[in-house]
């Protein structure tokens, strides 16, 4: 066993220096200088300030804006220090009594709307961070948006095709609709 | 399944075919490459020099073993040691805590067995340095570890009449360096490209659009949660305009996470985390890193025993069983849950909620929706890499149960890197003796006999992880800390449990995660787990590997039973699926079946 221990040591050392030091750090060097804005969390500014992440969902209940997936992060919804989902089971009642408290919320808000509700705007993210939304959840909640900015449906509808981008490459994941940047848009257009 | 989901499915297999030839070529070289003329070689020559290895020294299987033992018990060392420090070290801006020793413990078994199960939550636990030079230390070698094994095994096979298995400390060197090094470098720089991000910046604080107002648990003057009468925490109401962004070195680990098969998130939802996969792209080349060199390493066994066809017999006989189970998870997520449908339901509107793209989205992030997740769930449970893009403790009964199973298979379906090859080859082994049972021949493969000592081992390395699971399930359900982790009622509460252990055991590492599992309880029964998991198969193998290199190589006559071609993997696929599957049924049936039958009568 002696005769293995210096071995053992030192290439665990040299590994550990190589592929937890090196490796990171030049990573980090070429990112920073290739990707600096990818690599520090694709910050969106405005006015010289940080007002979110490009990636990074945020929580909306003002019915002028459009809402996102809801977020089951603690203790407040779409924490990004400590990102987290339900983890409900599909027969725990705790899922269906959350679900019809999102469809009451929704309904609430938006009386006339008897539309089918979208299933991706009543169940919570897996991340509990998600920026995007279905085209359907978006759809669903225009006319609403388009009411309490006083804005042509139409208008909004505009918005949310700007604001859609479709599978990657065609073929990868969903048509999904960035919630983020479609209220900030409107910010823009209503101002 | 619809068009979208054939295609990916479809995509995906391709690509991984055309990748899996170059890549186990290459892997047979640097595992087998000489020791004269190249700079390759000069640069290993100065390492060993300096680290006394003598790296032209044949190990025995006894030699290889204790070499490969502690080399990983100093990782276990390393990494407990820094979680217990971190507080006190540099490169932790959030000032995160010393982790509580059972904690400590388990995340440093956890990571040195390649099963990288996580009981904490990364930005909430981890400082940067622990990050790094812990566990992407770990991810690196654990993955070099489960390498090495898989080609002393293989020496076994294509060597005859040697003493031999090779040297541990070349194997784990060579894997690291020049196989997980390059491709990990080239992956990250891309990951951080597309928007994952690498830095070592504090959390990072923003002003939000809308004002988010929530329920937060109002402490006494002594910091402790206020009770009301029943028990219940006594909250108070409380609005922020500010999101904090957790930050860190993620594009690096990401990589790693995923070429080694590890898959411990940097952050707590792991590749469901935007930061993490922020792109349906970004998530389709995860899925197929996560099966790159598990699948080369088929061909790779192949190119060194001398006959490519055996290689990807045992490649056409993960993928088939991989492909199956993939349509089956796909299938039953996109079912939905039919309790939801009637949520909505009013007497007056008889308003249904559906959605245009039906589904289980519960535990699911838009961007990759029904398709691209199950499929992630699939491929993450067949490989044991346990990375996890969505929720699995949501999924429909049976859209659950699929990475349940994937994972008492042994992870033999591609598997880790290095594991689920020797865990293949060894069910390779029985199918050759069950066979030669059946026609009465004495049992061979690759003109090996397989004799009473074989048999030995690969009964101990195929009933070690059942017995973990099974026996480690019944502590957790009779015990009341075993209980009360459980978060689901019902059925559901007994497949969490079920699942940790399988997770564990079978060195995976994802969750059902609504099980509190960061209790003194669950961090020791489920590290003991996971290193059993792992060294209880890992020695077997090795054993299996000197006593095969040392025998005779006999001759391919009329009455051998070829290994391999559609014969030869119909038999490998059953003997996986009797053997693998049998000891889990009963299990099972308490567990997904029970749930999916209610969930459906229940309607």
């Amino acid at each position: 066993m002696k005769s293995l221990l210096r071995p053992a040591v030192s290439l665990f050392v040299l590994l550990s220096v190589v592929t937890g030091v090196f490796y990171p750090l030049l990573v980090t060097g070429v990112a920073r200088l290739a990707f600096p804005a990818a690599a520090s969390g694709s910050l969106i500014v405005r006015e010289g300030k940080p007002i979110g992440s490009a990636l990074i969902g945020q929580n909306f209940t003002n019915p002028k804006y459009f809402w996102g997936r809801p977020s089951a992060t603690a203790p407040q919804p779409y924490n990004a220090a400590a990102s987290s989902g339900s983890n409900l089971g599909p027969l725990n009642p705790a899922l269906a009594a959350a679900v019809k408290t999102r469809i009451d919320a929704l309904r609430a808000a938006d009386p006339g709307n008897l539309r089918p509700v979208p299933i991706d705007l009543v169940t919570a993210s897996a991340s509990g961070l998600d920026p995007h939304i279905s085209p359907a959840a978006a759809d669903y909640q225009a006319e609403r948006v388009a009411r309490s900015r006083q804005l042509d449906p139409q208008t909004v509808r505009q918005l949310i095709a700007q604001h859609s981008e479709g599978p990657d490459l065609g073929v990868f994941g969903e048509t999904r609709v960035h919630v983020l940047r479609l209220n900030l848009a409107l910010d823009a257009t209503t101002r | 399944m619809n068009d979208h989901a054939w295609i990916l499915l479809g995509l995906f297999m391709a690509l991984l075919l055309l990748l899996a030839r170059p890549m186990g070529i290459y892997i047979s070289r640097v595992m087998t490459m000489g020791n004269h003329g190249t700079w390759v070689s000069g640069v290993e020559k100065a390492v060993f020099r300096a680290c006394g290895i003598q790296r032209d020294e044949e190990m025995g299987w006894l030699q290889y073993a204790r070499a490969v033992l502690l080399f990983n018990a100093l990782g276990l060392l390393a990494v407990y040691a820094l979680q217990r420090v971190q507080l006190w070290l540099p490169l932790n801006p959030q000032a995160m805590a010393n982790v509580s020793p059972d904690s400590a413990f388990n995340t440093a078994a956890s990571f040195v067995t390649n099963t990288n199960w996580q009981g904490y939550g990364g930005e909430s636990t981890m400082g940067y340095l622990i990050q790094m030079l812990g566990l992407t230390v770990q991810n690196f070698v654990s993955a070099a570890t489960g390498i090495a094994v898989a080609i002393a095994l293989i020496r076994g096979f294509a060597r005859h009449s040697a003493a031999g298995i090779g040297n541990a400390w070349a194997d784990i060197f060579r894997a690291t360096i020049w196989i997980l090094l390059p491709l990990s470098l080239l992956f990250a720089l891309f990951l951080s490209s597309q928007g994952v991000i690498q830095n070592f910046a504090t959390y990072q604080e923003v002003r939000t659009l809308d004002v988010t107002t929530y329920q937060t648990p109002k402490l006494d003057a002594d910091g402790q949660v206020l009770k009301d009468e029943q028990g219940n925490p006594v909250t108070e109401a409380a609005s922020t305009t500010t999101q904090t962004l957790a930050m860190g070195p993620v594009a690096s680990q990401e990589a790693i996470k995923m070429l080694g098969t590890n898959g411990g998130g940097f952050f707590n939802a792991n590749s469901a985390h935007p930061f993490e996969n922020p792109t349906p792209l970004v998530n389709f080349l995860q899925m197929l890193s996560i099966f790159l060199i598990p699948g080369a390493l088929c061909i790779a066994f192949g190119c060194i025993v001398g006959d490519e066809r055996q290689g990807w017999t045992v490649f056409a006989a993960m993928g088939l069983l991989f492909v199956s189970f993939a349509i089956g998870a796909i299938s039953f997520e996109q079912q939905g849950n039919p309790l939801l449908a009637k949520v909505g339901e009013t007497e007056a509107t008889s308003v249904r909620t559906t959605a245009l793209t039906d589904g289980n989205m519960e535990g699911k992030e838009a961007r990759f929706g029904i398709a691209d997740s199950a499929l992630f769930a699939t491929i993450t449970t067949a490989a044991s890499c346990g990375a996890v893009n969505s929720m699995h403790d949501s999924f429909t009964p049976l859209g659950g149960a699929v990475p349940l199973v994937m994972m008492q298979l042994g992870e033999v379906v591609f598997g880790g890197v290095g594991s689920g090859l020797y865990g293949m080859l060894i069910f390779a082994v029985l199918a050759v003796f069950i066979a030669g049972l059946m026609i009465g021949r004495t049992p061979e493969y690759l003109g090996k006999k397989i004799e009473a000592h074989e048999m030995k081992m690969t009964s101990i390395a195929i009933l070690a992880t059942p017995l973990l699971v099974l026996v480690g399930t019944a502590i957790a359900v009779m015990t009341e800390a075993g209980r009360a982790g459980i978060a689901n009622p019902g059925a559901h509460g007994f497949s969490e449990i079920l699942y940790a252990l399988s997770s564990a055991a079978n060195n995976n590492g994802s969750a059902f995660a609504g099980l509190s599992a960061n209790t003194p309880f669950y961090n020791g029964l489920l590290a003991v787990a996971m290193w059993f998991g792992r060294f209880g198969v890992i020695i077997p193998v090795l054993a299996m590997a000197g006593s095969l290199a040392a025998k005779k190589r006999i001759f391919v006559t009329a009455g051998t039973l070829p290994t391999h071609g559609p014969l030869f993997v119909t038999l490998l696929i059953g003997v996986v699926l009797l053997v693998g599957l049998l000891n889990y049924v009963p299990a099972l049936a308490l567990g997904p079946l029970v749930e999916h039958l209610m969930l459906w009568s229940t309607r």
